[in-house]
């Protein structure tokens, strides 16, 4: 994550930072919105359907970020993961298992080698707010944890407030808190908490800044604000990581959290991806779902597909 | 001045207490019975146009199934009493409207005017029937079984769940409200698919329905083609029973092919009147049994230490 290209300006201060993102375009709010709601008129059928079904399964960082997580919730969670549904085997497995930090070793014990990462949020998700080392501590725990993949949040106060170099410096201290004692590193998600953004413009910003920072996803939400995802703001941020591919030749992945609970929903997203980003982008490397009850959607469609009759919520697990 | 330009009316479905077009956006022409009381084998009308009705597609039965569903629990867990005082609200409206009804009863059906309101009243008592029922069903069904040993043992009915219900192509309103009342007094939530010809006297109802205090989705009603809908709820798994009463008359509906369907997810399965496969509608005007609440219930028995 060190190629960025020469002709960046330099983030030596916070001006300099604070100049460069307010220099990128603004966006047009209505454009956008229109853009999205014209994507999600798409009508996809049959094996189209069968396909996008699988691969929105596949995209899926199964959720459990709840104060009552007990670790038997978390491995009846990993469960399901690994048999998604028992009627049908060549069910494909979901991406990940998205659980906090404390509870990471149980789903790392739970899912062995079965190839589905252990997600775990940290530095003081949901709010961010806790001091710096108290966040470095909560990330270097969840990596010790066994965590693959670090979902962190911004601090949106320091963002909000125009502390851009603090947010970029925190994102760059937490991304070194990732590495592992073997010299490999897990993966960073930066949750930029879009609901609590105000502004489209301050999404493409924080994007940048989050892509600049070395983060490997960027990612819309915690899922504990309203609005959660939306589709205009993965579109949005679709669009920096195109941009920023275009720009420093390094992809970085996106992941829409929250409010995404239907098949529809799915592939209204994954129309998004593809029109916006391209088909590089349609793997579960470079494009999930943070969702619980999404998954649970998703079987009983493929369920109606694969036996032609509609199906109901007895013939999948409750979460 | 000039003369008064008519009120067309295109009726909408009623799913989830909401009045949504059909999903497909098609409708269909509704025309009046010819003047007789049966109408053709078919059991289509060929009368005047009266008004264009919702034709719902296999997608409107399915969000019904999900609005019913959703409904179910919270219905199942009104008190009796308080189900009985609501469907008893519903016969307050139904009165209220009653010269609506007779007038689209008699055009349905194609009865005189004293004919058709007799029928309306029958339909109106036959509801307040049922409705009282609510809150007696669970003494005449449950009880307490003798068991040999120190046990209390009590069997108490619970409601099966969704039911989908093909309502009667040539009854209305009668035979449409003696085939709800008997599924929802119990705690059950419906889809119903309407008479496919005579469609009318089921709208109104909807309305009726949406202005009484039945919550919403636990009736909802589809106007259309049986045949079209009917496969797709007898093979639906989220759909715990079906009611074939009116597989008899409909075109193109084989009730046996869908009673095989209904048991893919073990539905409970309530046939049509006759003899095997002669499916026959039948006379709505004789006072019911408890038949048609008792197919739709599930039998729950609890085990009591009883001391000594």
């Amino acid at each position: 994550m060190t190629t960025v290209a020469h002709d960046l300006p330099p983030v030596s201060d916070n001006a300099a930072l604070t100049r460069w993102l307010h220099g990128l375009p603004g966006v047009d709010q209505v454009g956008l919105e229109a853009r999205a709601a014209g994507l999600s008129t798409r009508s996809i059928k049959t094996t189209s359907k069968a396909w996008a079904i699988d691969t929105a399964i596949s995209m899926i960082d199964l959720t459990t970020l709840e104060g009552a997580d007990t670790p038997g919730k978390v491995r009846s969670l990993c469960a399901k993961a690994l048999v998604p549904d028992p009627s049908d085997p060549t069910t494909p497995r979901p991406a990940a298992i998205c659980v906090y930090g404390d509870l990471a070793h149980v789903a790392r014990e739970a899912l062995g080698d079965s190839g589905i990462h252990v997600a775990a949020v940290a530095t003081a998700f949901p709010s961010g707010r806790a001091s710096m080392p108290v966040k470095l501590a909560d990330t270097r725990d969840a990596v010790a944890g066994g965590a693959d993949e670090i979902d962190m949040v911004i601090d949106r106060g320091a963002f909000l407030s125009g502390r851009y170099l603090q947010v970029f410096e925190e994102i760059v201290a937490v991304k070194e808190a990732c590495r592992r004692p073997d010299g490999t590193s897990a993966h960073l998600k930066v949750i930029l908490e879009t609901g609590e953004l105000a502004t489209y413009d301050n999404v493409r910003r924080a994007s940048f800044l989050a892509m600049r920072a070395g983060g490997d996803f960027i990612k819309t939400s915690t899922g504990k604000v309203a609005p959660a995802a939306t589709l205009p703001v993965t579109l949005l941020m679709l669009e920096a990581v195109r941009d920023w591919r275009e720009l420093t030749g390094v992809q970085i992945g996106v992941k829409p959290a929250g409010g995404i609970r239907t098949t529809k929903d799915a592939m209204k997203y994954l129309v998004t991806v593809s029109e916006i980003a391209g088909p590089d982008w349609l793997t579960s490397d470079w494009f999930r779902f943070g969702a619980s009850g999404l998954l649970g959607d998703l079987l009983l469609q493929r369920q109606k597909l694969a036996t032609g009759a509609y199906s109901g919520s007895d013939y999948v697990s409750i979460d | 001045m000039s003369e008064r330009v008519e009120v067309r009316k295109t009726f909408k479905l009623y799913i989830g207490g909401a009045f949504p077009r059909s999903e497909s956006g098609r409708s269909y022409a509704v025309h009046a019975a010819p003047r007789s009381g049966r109408s053709t084998s078919s059991g289509s009308n060929t009368g005047a146009f009266l008004a264009n009705a919702a034709m719902a597609s296999r997608k409107d039965a399915r969000d019904a199934v999900v609005a019913a569903r959703k409904a179910q629990p919270g219905w199942a867990e009104a008190t009796a009493y308080n189900r009985g005082q609501v469907l008893y609200r519903v016969a307050e409206v139904m009165q209220g409207r009653s010269a609506q009804l007779v007038d689209e009863v008699a055009a349905a059906e194609g009865l005189s005017a004293a004919k058709a309101a007799l029928s309306v009243d029958t339909a109106i008592d036959r509801w307040v029937w049922y409705a009282g029922w609510a809150d007696k069903l669970a003494q005449v069904v449950g009880g307490l079984n003798p068991v040999a040993g120190p046990f209390f043992n009590i069997s108490a009915p619970e409601p099966t769940g969704v039911v989908a219900i093909l309502a009667p192509q040539q009854s209305s309103l009668l035979g449409l409200v003696s085939v709800i009342a008997p599924v929802i007094v119990s705690g059950n939530t419906c889809v119903v698919v309407t008479s496919q010809d005579r469609p009318l006297p089921a709208v109104t109802l909807g309305e009726i329905l949406a202005t009484s205090d039945v919550p919403g989705g636990v009736v909802n009603l589809l106007t259309g083609v049986t045949a079209e809908m009917a496969p797709w709820l007898a093979s639906h798994r989220d759909v715990n029973a079906i009611d074939l009463t009116g597989a008899a008359d409909a075109s193109n509906v084989s009730w046996g092919e869908l009673e095989a369907a209904a048991a893919t997810n073990l539905k409970r399965v309530r046939r049509p009147a006759g003899e095997a496969e002669a499916a026959v509608e039948p006379d709505w005007r004789l006072t019911p049994d408890l038949s048609r609440m008792t197919d739709f219930l599930e039998t729950k028995t609890v085990w009591h230490p009883k001391g000594r």
